[in-house]
Order: structure tokens, then C-alpha cells, then sequence
């Protein structure tokens, strides 16, 4: 990171597969930077606050809480949005799941949900239904009854642990 | 299981059709109104009131002006000269009275958010810096917060050009309730408060402005359930022709009756558009939200119910008050929420006498205006918490006390004691449903079990109504300019697919796809084959939008008409193209076929080729129509589904927690196009009926203030502490359409907020505690269960 100001630094990222290189301003939080900067728009925020989970993205493997973290934070690091990892294919199965069970409505924590149900499905196990729930109990749905989607979460699990 | 295609003859009505726009929204595709810039686009930040109510001694914009990236910042007085202030008298109300509200406070503010300037710069961020140097004086005035401390005749008139801080009053008299209740066997008595609370849609609300001085025309991106309202409202505050005014509502982030409802501050900026001639955009952030959008419920009441000798019910008594917030909302007025709540009280009940009544106070707090259920909760949960307590002095069980006072099925049509008319209810057909589901017998056991070991459960069995699709006659005689219509255009492109525009509005009910289907079976084709475009106010029919749970009812058949129109059409055309006459063919399969022997005549995209490319091949003055428009607007005011609810809790009698272990709906929302996505809905009503009982509450101090303005503060429930949900359908077409389909939106969260006051006091019950208080937090269910403690070794 070279910082170039007081208020701007300029940083290099690779964002969904791409290198990136920009000046930022270093007040700036990450899911403002992909969305106004990079005009990824699929990042929603909800609060903040780092309560709601729509800003929910991946950097360097880990979920994080987008609009938690400043943009010069992510610095060298890997981050992968709902595009990069809907463009990846990682995840189509429970997207397919998502949408045949109507596990989104307004669709707007949707990009949030994905990414945090990805993180539990990643262990390969079948989780139970309670523990599917703690584990989305940080993304806030105010549309769905929460059941669908977590029928679209085990579902998938119980998919691949079949095949 | 995928979808019929439409080849096998199959219907889609009544399948679990998959939504086809859902599919981007999961994939980050989603284009909410915040996701949209256009060239040269500006941004507002409100500099907001941090009083409850003041008054504005004037305004020091000079260091915000010299902030970076500044364009202009506009005081209330500015802006009142492009926009008029928005006046919310119902005209079919006598008594109601509202002060005039500027969409930028002048001269005071009446409560804590109303914004009071509009920065304007180059970005969200420089505006937001320059909004905290502007510097107001203020000149605190005393605040009234209280309902009946706002009603009271020493109170300071919050406008004392109103005189007082009465809004409104009404009241419901059928058959003489006092001499009921001096006759009555049985009387029990509850006291309620129904706490406010707001909507929190998880995207905020957002607008993108953008005024054309050249065309003379106002291009508006709106996160919004209705561009119809909306193209009005700008077209007669701002002073421009209708046809130069285009609203459209792209991908809503949640609705819930909030983005029905007219906002200031996004009037504001439509405002700023036109004076600086650039587009504005404005989003709310989440504090914002919090402070200045419309907020719900805030109801207090004291009701009884009377009982006669033999366990039938005679009469009930209803006092409701209520506070709107600093003005009536404009321009549906709030006043629905008190008006609903003592209409549907007592709805599924057959008893003759009744006293209702509700008064609306005018507060220094946010304005409350449509959330999801308007008023019949609080109608509902009164209701039924007599109910229970009836049941349990007449020593009859809640379940069969309902039965025994259900209306009789030859009472349909009927009026209820609050006026409800109700052409059936299918409310013991939805009592047995939901019973069986719940296997309450079993859990009636279970629980005397567990209450020998300490454990507290209770079973909540609850009946809700819901007024759904409102028809012309609710708003018309009001003067609001409000349509209860909705229209759909079904065209055939050339290659023999359809296209659908249509009035409805669809938050992620799904709507949209309830309407493919619906005419994907008129013109017997696949859901491969129909896309359905709505969210424009120019291009699409002219109707109402999305609210009180009209989409299917209304829309639905409206779409069906359209349907129906252009399989006439098709058919016409195709009877001359094959020499034969209309009635000999149908639609099936993607094609035209002999009606009699099913064998096919010709396709739809041979329809289309020829309808559009070789008319010269048809007799001369022949005009193929492929595309038709139908509207519906109802005859009726509404239509009232209804269902029963079942909910199994644990409280927790040393934490005040409440567990909940179980929930079942039986629900009549009349034929279900969708199970798939009526399902969900009603859990979504649910999940946000159980936030509304159990956590939600706006909180505002004696001097004010909110204190819960976040996410963090305000509890909202999670998928960690929500059950699973089990639903029956009960299915009662609505009489005078053609689809039979009633309204589902709200019906959800009326009978959850209703059922959980049931289950939580019928667990407290051989305490002898019961909640007066919603949400029913720890804290309030310690207290009664204190009280309780306290009474008992009085």
C-alpha cells in the first residue's frame, strides 16, 4: 500500500480473479470500494453495523463482514464477491437449491446468505438443521421464515455428501 | 420436481412453480435503486433533527458550503417553493385534521430525524461531511409522548392551529354493549399495549431524482411498491404534466407495506432534481431508517368480553387509542390502524353487541403509516386473548370454546359486530386443520406432564381475518388518490412466446411468477415461454401496486381476463388462417388444437409469423389483435381471508425467556396459485409477526430521543431462535372471480402476533400471570409473573 495522502492510499487487491490497483480513501469501507469503485453492486449493506450480514464477502478464504473492514485493509488480499463466486461455479448447487426451494424473496441478503452457507458447506459434513441456523444466525433475513433456506442449505449438503 | 412445461397439458395453477427472477438476485444480479448511477448524478445527506420537537431559529450553512465537493444546501424554505407540503385530510372522515407537512422541516420540527436541510455534493460521503458542519439553532419545545398523555386536555397541542393533539376518533356501536355486559354471565377484562415498532426493510429506502429541463420531463428510480402513486404525487407537488413524469421501481429489497408510504425526504430530493437540474440521488442509511421512515402499531386498549350462562358469547367492549406520530402520513393516513383494529375485533364470533371505539393521538414521534397487518392484529390478539380468558372462567376448552362461538355456516354472507363483511369464513374447517396438524390433544397432555416437573409450555390457538384487496369504495370517498385496480397486458411476439406488462409490484412475494402462471395456462404454455415486466409507470396498465395482499386476488385476475382476451384472439386468428370457426380449436401444448380430437392445427410461432409478417396471406379487413389489455377492479371493499394458528412455547419462569417449540398455520387465502411461494410468504409473515410480539420495539425516551436507532439495539429475530413451520391450506375461492384467489400477504404476521399473546399467557396461566405488554420482553414477563407472585401472597 502506498499511501498517498492523508485521506488516500493506493492499494492493489485481486478482487474475484482480477488484480486491481486504486487510489482509495482510506476512511472508505470495503463493500463502498466494490461497489462504487469496482461497480460491484451485488455487496448490498444493510446496516453498517456489521450486524446484518448483506455485505457479507470472502477475503483470503474467510467471511467477513464487509462494511467492517476499510478498503486499505484488504490490501494484498484475495477477495471474492457473489459474482466472482457465482462466475466460479463453487456454489451453483446451492444456488439451484436457493431457487427451487424459494429460499430468497426480496434477494437482497441473498448474496450474504450464499456466501455464509458456503462457509458451513465447506466441511463436507451434513450439518443438522439447528446447527445450519447458529450458522446463518448473523445474516438477517427479513423476507423468508428462515425455513427455506435452510432446507436449500441441508439440502445441498445432503446432495454432495451422496455423490 | 420441475415445473409441468405446458406440453402435457398440465396446469400450472395450484403448482410449485420456482420463481424465473429470482435466479439473478441469488447470483448478485439484483438491481436495487442504490445499485443504479447515471451520468453527472449528485448525492443528498439530510441534516436531521436531534429534537423530538423545536423550533428552527435559523440555519448557518456557511462552513457545509465550504466543504469539498459541495453543490448546494437547501433549507425547508427552499424546497417548499418546487414542493407543495403534503396535506393528509380524509374527506370521508369528519374530525380528522392534520397540520400541512413540508418534505423539509420550516420554521420546526415534530420529531426526532424530520430532516431540516438537504446537503447536495459530488458523493454520499462529502455530502454526509458537510451536513454535520451545518449548524442549527435551535429552540427546544416541550414534547408530548404519550398517548393518553397527548389526549389529555392540559396537554400542549403539538400544532396549536389544531387546538389539540386529537387526530381522529371513531367509534363502533351495534346493539347496546353496556346492558350486554350488565346481563352477562361471565366478564373478563384485559388491558393491552402493542409497542411501536418499524419495518426495517434490509434495503433502505432509496431514490434516484433525475429532471430533464430540455424534454421538461422526471425520470424517477424509486424503491417503492407502487411507480402509479408515486408518478402522481411528484406529477402534483412538482407541478409537472403526468405523461412527463416515468417512475420506475426496480428490484425492491423488502417491502412490507413501509415503501407504500410517502416520504419526505424522498420527495425532497425529486425537489432537488428540479431546481439544480441534475440527478440526486438519496439513500437512507440505517439510522435514518430508523428515525424517518414510517413506523407502525403504538396502540394501547382495554377490552372485556361477556359470556353468557350457557359458554355463548354476548358482547365485547373495545377501547383503542393509538398515536400517528406528529402527522397523518400522507397520502393513505394512518388512520386504518386504529379503524382496522376495531373492525376486525370479535370477526369470527357470532355475538350481537358491540362498543368500539379508537381515538388517535397526535406524538413527537415518527410517523405511522401501512407496515404488514394495518391495525387487525391489534384487533386480532384483543380478540383472542378474551378468548382464552373466557374460555378458561366458563371452564371450556379454548379450542372448543372457539367452535362453540364461531358464526354458524348459515349465517354467511354476514356483517361482523365491527362491520367486517365477510361473504364465508372457513373458520372451523382452518380450526380443525390446524389442530390435527399440531396434534393438540397431545400436546395439551404433555404439557400438564411438564408442568409437574416445572416447566412452563403453553399452546396458543388463535383465529385470524385478514381484509385483503381493497376495492374502490375504501379510498375513493376518502379523496387520496389511491387505485384499487390492476391492469395486464399479454402480448404474443413473433416467435410465439409471451410477453406480460402488469400493475402488480412484486417484493420477492412472488407475484410476477404467480401471474406467468396464471397465463401461461390461458394460452397452454410452459413457463420457458412467458416474461412477465412490471415496476413502470409509463409503460405498464395503470392500477394500485403492491399492498394489503392484493396482488393475486386483484392482479391475478386481471391477468387471467388478459389471458383469456388473447386466447380469443389467437383463436380468431387462427380460425381464419385454417378456414374453420374459433370454437372448434384451443390452446394446449404451445399450439392450436382441435378442441374435440386434441390433434394439432398450428403452432403459436406460425401464429405469430403470419399475425405479424404475412398479414397479405388473410382475407382483406383482417386485424389480428395479439396483444390485449384487461384491468379488474373489485366490487367488493375486500375480501376477508382467515385461518387459525397454533404456536407451542417454553417461558422460561426464572429468565422471562421464551422458547419457542412449534408453529402451525392453517390458512384460507382462497385458491393457492403457488404453494411453493404461498408458503413462504406466510412463514416470512410469521418470522416477522414473531419479531413484531417478541423482540421489536422503537423506543423513544420521555425527552424524545429513539434509543435504539441500530441494528444492534433494535432486535429483529434470526434464523437461530425461529422454528420450523407446518402448514395446511384450506381453500375458499373468492365468490366473484374468475381466479378465486384471496390475499396471503399479511395474513402470516396477524396471526402470529395473535397466536403468541395466547401461548405465552396460556403457559403463565397456573400462575395466575399474564403479558399486558408487547414485545414481550424477559423483563415484562419477570414483572407479571412478579406481580403475580405478589398478588397471591397479598
Amino acid at each position: 500500500m502506498t499511501v498517498m495522502s492523508e485521506e488516500t492510499a493506493e492499494i492493489s487487491l485481486t478482487v474475484n480473479g482480477v488484480s486491481v490497483t486504486r487510489d482509495v480513501q482510506v476512511r472508505r469501507h470495503l463493500v463502498d470500494f466494490l461497489r462504487l469503485d469496482l461497480e460491484l453492486t451485488g455487496t448490498h449493506l444493510g446496516c453498517e453495523h456489521g450486524v446484518c450480514g448483506a455485505c457479507t464477502v470472502r477475503v483470503d478464504g474467510v467471511v467477513v463482514r464487509g462494511c467492517l473492514m476499510l478498503a486499505v485493509q484488504a490490501d494484498g488480499c484475495d477477495v471474492v464477491t457473489i459474482e466472482g463466486l457465482s462466475r466460479s461455479g463453487e456454489v451453483a448447487d446451492l444456488q439451484d437449491a436457493f431457487e427451487t426451494r424459494n429460499a430468497a424473496q426480496c434477494g437482497y441478503c441473498t448474496p450474504g446468505m450464499v456466501i455464509t452457507a458456503a462457509e458451513l458447506l465447506a466441511s463436507g459434513n451434513v450439518p443438522e438443521r439447528t446447527e445450519i441456523r447458529d450458522h446463518l444466525s448473523g445474516n438477517l433475513c427479513r423476507c423468508t421464515g428462515y425455513q427455506a433456506i435452510v432446507d436449500a442449505v441441508e439440502q445441498t449438503a445432503r446432495a454432495r455428501a451422496d455423490r | 420436481m420441475s415445473p409441468p412445461d405446458g406440453n402435457s397439458g398440465d396446469r400450472l395453477v395450484g403448482t410449485r412453480v420456482s420463481r424465473p427472477n429470482v435466479r439473478r438476485l441469488i447470483h448478485g444480479k439484483g438491481r436495487y435503486t442504490d445499485d443504479i448511477s447515471v451520468p453527472g448524478m449528485l448525492h443528498v445527506a439530510f441534516v436531521r433533527s436531534p429534537y423530538g420537537h423545536a423550533r428552527i431559529k435559523g440555519i448557518d450553512i456557511s462552513a457545509a458550503k465550504a466543504s469539498d465537493g459541495v453543490v448546494r444546501i437547501f433549507t425547508g424554505a427552499e424546497i417548499s417553493e418546487v414542493f407543495s407540503p403534503l396535506v393528509s385530510v380524509a374527506g370521508h372522515r369528519p374530525g380528522h385534521k392534520s397540520a400541512p407537512q413540508h418534505v423539509v422541516a420550516v420554521d420546526k420540527v415534530s420529531f426526532q430525524g424530520e430532516a431540516v436541510a438537504a446537503v447536495v455534493a459530488d458523493s454520499r460521503a462529502n455530502a454526509e461531511d458537510a451536513a454535520d458542519l451545518v449548524i442549527v439553532d435551535w429552540e427546544e419545545l416541550p414534547v408530548v409522548m404519550g398517548i393518553e398523555e397527548a389526549l389529555s386536555p392540559e396537554a400542549p397541542p403539538i400544532f396549536p392551529e389544531l387546538g389539540d393533539n386529537m387526530c381522529f376518533q371513531h367509534t363502533i356501536d351495534t346493539g347496546d354493549a353496556a346492558k350486554a355486559l350488565a346481563e352477562a354471565a361471565i366478564i373478563v377484562e384485559h388491558d393491552f399495549e402493542f409497542g411501536r415498532h418499524s419495518a426495517v426493510t434490509l434495503e433502505s429506502r432509496s431514490v434516484l431524482a433525475d429532471w430533464d429541463p430540455v424534454d421538461g420531463r422526471l425520470d424517477v428510480f424509486q424503491s417503492h411498491q407502487s411507480p402509479y402513486q408515486m408518478q402522481d404525487v411528484y406529477s402534483r407537488h412538482l407541478g409537472i404534466p403526468e405523461h412527463k413524469v416515468r417512475v420506475t421501481t426496480p428490484d425492491v429489497g423488502g417491502g412490507f407495506g413501509l415503501k407504500i408510504n410517502v416520504h419526505g425526504d424522498e420527495l425532497a430530493a425529486a425537489a432537488i432534481s428540479k431546481i439544480l437540474c441534475r440527478p440526486v440521488k438519496f439513500t437512507a442509511d440505517r439510522i435514518e431508517s430508523f428515525l424517518a421512515d414510517c413506523q407502525t402499531r403504538d396502540h394501547i386498549a382495554t377490552a372485556k368480553l361477556g359470556v353468557a350462562a350457557d359458554g355463548r358469547i354476548t358482547v365485547m367492549d373495545f377501547e383503542n387509542a393509538m398515536s400517528a406520530g406528529a402527522y397523518t402520513a400522507y397520502i393513505r393516513f394512518g388512520l386504518a390502524e386504529g379503524m382496522m383494529a376495531i373492525m376486525s375485533a370479535a370477526a369470527p364470533y357470532g355475538l350481537s353487541d358491540y362498543h368500539g371505539r379508537t381515538r388517535v393521538a397526535y406524538v413527537n414521534k415518527g410517523i405511522v403509516g401501512m407496515f404488514r397487518g394495518v391495525g387487525v392484529p391489534i384487533g386480532c390478539a384483543v380478540t383472542e386473548v378474551l378468548i382464552d380468558k373466557a374460555a378458561a372462567a366458563a371452564k371450556i376448552d379454548p379450542v372448543e370454546f372457539r367452535r362453540k362461538n364461531y358464526h354458524r355456516e348459515d349465517a354467511y354472507p354476514l356483517t361482523s359486530v365491527g362491520g367486517y363483511h365477510a361473504y364465508h369464513m372457513s373458520l372451523e374447517r382452518c380450526l380443525d386443520a390446524c389442530t390435527e396438524i399440531m396434534d393438540y390433544s397431545a400436546l395439551r397432555t404433555e404439557q400438564v406432564a411438564m408442568r409437574e416437573v416445572g416447566v412452563y409450555r403453553g399452546i396458543g390457538v388463535a383465529t385470524f381475518v385478514e381484509a385483503a384487496a381493497f376495492g374502490p369504495i375504501y379510498y375513493g370517498p376518502s379523496g387520496a388518490r389511491v387505485s384499487t385496480q390492476d391492469g395486464c397486458t399479454v402480448k404474443l411476439e413473433p416467435s410465439g412466446v409471451v410477453r406480460c406488462n402488469t400493475s402488480v409490484t412484486d417484493q420477492g412475494q412472488g407475484t410476477l411468477t404467480g401471474i406467468a402462471q396464471i397465463v401461461a395456462d390461458e394460452l397452454g404454455i410452459g413457463m420457458d415461454r412467458i416474461e412477465v415486466l412490471a415496476g413502470d409507470s409509463a409503460t405498464t396498465p395503470y392500477g394500485g401496486g403492491a399492498w394489503a395482499s392484493r396482488g393475486m386476488t386483484i392482479g391475478g385476475e386481471a391477468a387471467l381476463r388478459a389471458g383469456r382476451a388473447l386466447k380469443e384472439s389467437i383463436l380468431d386468428l387462427a380460425a381464419t388462417i385454417l378456414q374453420t370457426t374459433a370454437d372448434t380449436l384451443t390452446l394446449a401444448g404451445g399450439e392450436v388444437r382441435d378442441i374435440e380430437t386434441g390433434e394439432a392445427r398450428i403452432d403459436l410461432a406460425e401464429i405469430g409469423r403470419i399475425g405479424y409478417y404475412r398479414q397479405d396471406t388473410l382475407p382483406p379487413g383482417t386485424q389480428p389483435e395479439l396483444m390485449v389489455t384487461r384491468h379488474f377492479v373489485p366490487d367488493a371493499a375486500y375480501y376477508v381471508a382467515n385461518g387459525v394458528h397454533g404456536a407451542h412455547v417454553e417461558v422460561d419462569i426464572e429468565t422471562g425467556f421464551v422458547n419457542i417449540l412449534g408453529w402451525w398455520v392453517a390458512d384460507d387465502c382462497g385458491r393457492v396459485i403457488n404453494p411453493l411461494l404461498v408458503d413462504e410468504q406466510i412463514r416470512g409473515g410469521v418470522i416477522q409477526g414473531i419479531g413484531n410480539a417478541l423482540y421489536e420495539h422503537t423506543q423513544y425516551d420521555a425527552g424524545g430521543q429513539m434509543l435504539n436507532a441500530t441494528l444492534a439495539d433494535y432486535l429483529l429475530p434470526m434464523a437461530g431462535e425461529m422454528p420450523d413451520i407446518r402448514i395446511a391450506h384450506v381453500e375458499t375461492p373468492v365468490p366473484d372471480t374468475q381466479l378465486g384467489a384471496n390475499g396471503i400477504g399479511e395474513s402470516g404476521t396477524i396471526g402470529a402476533i395473535t397466536v403468541l399473546w395466547c401461548a405465552i399467557n396460556d403457559a403463565l396461566r397456573p400462575l395466575g400471570a399474564e403479558v399486558t405488554k408487547q414485545p414481550f420482553s424477559p423483563e415484562h414477563i419477570l414483572d407479571v409473573l412478579a406481580q403475580a407472585q405478589a398478588s397471591t401472597r397479598g
